[in-house]
């Protein structure tokens, strides 16, 4: 989604350009706050994490493969400040370096890639956080819910973006459609490896995840009392993750080592599996017939704007040269109409049925992977 | 980290374009595209000398046109979407080849082709002939936010140590005999990802504790300050200003 030169016109670009450096400095500001003065270092080294990581392919079906975008990711991980930023940087060296990404549509970009994804991601978590029991597989579903909505949302906004200033002469429907419906099918993919990646790190560092702070300290409290007569140091340990947000730099030497023993510290009861699995399903089909929702949703009240306009338009067109660009729109619009309202509703279809075929199976993957990490490790 | 750190983006040179302070190019390099952007799309011949342009200045950077090209390649997947783009735009068709084409999408095509290559030839311009820390001080230099360059320059010394790091891990799971071929296998690259995140977080903080203790309070230290004469700028600004020249004539003429 790496917008080139030219693709949008200039005024866009200067105003998205404001936009966005506006964002980077209210992340600026807000790093600060979630990294104290660790900031630099560690965010540029999340961003370098960034970088890497899209470059891992993954495989989606019949020898395509599509690559991580990242925003739910960094989000989720170091904080929606840090995030931002990290994402922006990552998108800025593109952009400056390997010339992935036009200079001047580098405000378009971070915009779009950067600001929607990780604000929306990181809200989304947030909500499903708040409204989910407290434990450690509700921050995996929240992330898989976050990265799920949070690439179509991009692409919402490039679609918005491209409806104030595109330079092609494309029907926004049509636009819509097919940057919706591609980046459905993307979102699925990403939601599944970010909610992976988001657990394999919340099972062995809990306290590194910025989004399960408030999560994980709970259960590993309650897990650690039957234990605590044995060991008196496991109440200490289950508060090294709380201790965390304070701002010295010994807390993140001392909970270092206090991450490392947990696993093994902590058997989980065994009839939790089982029924979270389930429940995991469901939130996973909850979250496919969300999308489904906004996605037919947009879908019909893009055309109503469209309709509009081409009624507008429709009087008045055939004076100066300029004007005959609109006037197919006012011709082709019925036709077009239906076309989009089509191909918009069978992109959601699509969406759901392969969100829903990916879910499932990316879950009973989830669920043997960790039935067999939970007997390994008791 | 023991190799040297000009990176490979960077081409080793002695011209004139070379020897420019980093913020005159990058400042002229953004104006060029800006420049090329709001050009009107129907002046074919304003893009024909925006690349002579450049090619004037990758003949001043002595930078062969085989390398310049090879770089653009990065360029394919825009390609691929404005080569769809007379199919699927409106307006009056045109018969060409024997298809139905749409005249205002062979136009658009056209535009987002001339204009994204001009501007991804004059990125790699700049990097190549530009060595990254360079870059990153011209950044600062143009009052980007000293943090901001900051987490960049990490960025940039630790991508490459992240990056094979991760192929290492791909080295490893391939010499298991693992091949990701499908969605069954999303959990084991997530893992890997999930691992990688833990290292690069983890070496953060090893950094951040080792600056600490070399007396790190916030800032970085600005060694070598770039400055530039007047006559640098003059020479940067020959780019967008002659860019600037054409692209009036073009809104000029009909």
């Amino acid at each position: 989604m790496h917008v080139p030169d030219g693709f949008i016109d200039a005024p866009v670009s200067v105003v998205t350009g404001v936009v966005a450096a506006g964002a980077v400095a209210v992340s600026l500001r807000g790093a600060r706050r979630e990294l104290d003065e660790r900031t630099a270092p560690l965010a540029g080294l999340v961003a370098a994490f960034i970088f890497a990581v899209q470059m891992l392919n993954f495989p989606v079906a019949a020898g395509t493969s599509g690559h991580l975008l990242g925003g739910a990711l960094a989000a989720i991980l170091v904080g929606p400040y840090t995030g931002v930023l990290c994402v922006s940087v990552v998108l800025l060296m593109q952009g400056v370096l390997f010339a992935d990404g036009g200079l001047t549509a580098l405000g378009v970009n971070i915009t779009d890639m950067a600001l929607v994804t990780t604000v929306v991601a990181y809200a989304l978590f947030r909500g499903v956080v708040k409204l989910a029991p407290h434990r450690r597989r509700t921050v995996t579903v929240a992330s898989f819910v976050a990265a799920l909505i949070s690439v179509p949302a991009a692409a919402v906004a490039f679609t918005a973006i491209y409806a104030l200033g595109g330079t092609a002469d494309v029907a926004i429907g049509k636009v819509f459609a097919a940057m919706v419906g591609v980046h459905v099918l993307i979102g699925a993919g990403e939601a599944a490896i970010t909610a992976l990646t988001v657990g394999a790190v919340v099972a062995v560092r809990p306290d590194l995840v910025y989004g399960a702070r408030g999560v994980t300290a709970r259960p590993l409290e309650i897990r650690s009392s039957p234990l605590a007569p044995a060991a008196p140091g496991a109440v200490a340990r289950a508060e090294g993750p709380a201790a965390e947000a304070a701002p010295a730099t010994a807390t993140s030497e001392a909970s270092e080592p206090a991450g490392a023993p947990e696993p093994a510290g902590t058997p989980e009861p065994a009839a939790a599996p089982r029924r979270s699995a389930r429940r995991v399903w469901w939130a996973g089909l909850a979250a496919a017939l969300l999308c489904a929702g906004v996605v037919s949703f947009y879908a019909s009240a893009s055309p109503d704007g469209l309709e509009k306009v081409a009624h507008d338009k429709g009087i008045d067109q055939n004076e100066e040269d300029h004007a005959a660009k609109d006037s197919p729109l006012a011709d082709y619009g019925v036709k077009d109409i239906t076309d989009a309202r089509l191909s918009g509703g069978l992109a959601g279809v699509i969406g759901v049925g392969a969100t829903l075929a990916v879910g499932s199976g990316v879950f009973i993957v989830v669920r043997r992977r960790r039935a067999t990490a939970e007997s390994e490790r008791s | 980290m023991g190799a040297g750190h000009a990176h490979k983006l960077y081409r080793e040179g002695r011209s004139p374009v070379h020897a420019l302070p980093p913020h005159c190019k990058i400042a002229a390099v953004f104006c060029f595209v800006l420049v090329v952007v709001s050009t009107p799309r129907e002046a074919v011949w304003a893009f024909g000398a925006y690349a002579a342009l450049l090619a004037g200045v990758a003949a001043a950077a002595r930078i062969p046109a085989g390398y310049v090209l090879r770089r653009l390649l990065i360029e394919v997947p825009f390609v691929a979407f404005a080569v769809l783009m007379p199919f699927v735009a409106e307006g009056p068709r045109v018969e060409a080849l024997g298809m139905s084409l749409s005249a205002s999408g062979l136009w658009s095509a056209w535009n987002i082709l001339a204009k994204g290559t001009l501007g991804v030839a004059a990125s790699v311009l700049l990097a190549s002939t530009t060595e990254l820390r360079a870059l990153l001080l011209g950044l600062q230099r143009l009052r980007m936010p000293s943090l901001l360059v900051q987490i960049a320059s990490f960025m940039i010394r630790y991508g490459d140590v992240i990056s094979d790091e991760m192929r290492r891990m791909r080295i490893a799971r391939q010499s298991r005999g693992f091949e990701a071929r499908g969605v069954r296998h999303w959990g084991v690259l997530a893992s890997s990802a999930g691992a990688l995140f833990i290292r690069s977080y983890e070496r953060g903080e090893r950094v951040h504790l080792a600056m600490v203790s070399r007396g790190y309070t916030g800032t970085m230290p600005v060694i070598d300050d770039v400055t530039a004469s007047r006559t640098q700028w003059a020479h940067a600004a020959a780019l967008p200003l002659t860019a600037l020249a054409v692209c009036l004539t073009g809104w000029m003429l009909p």
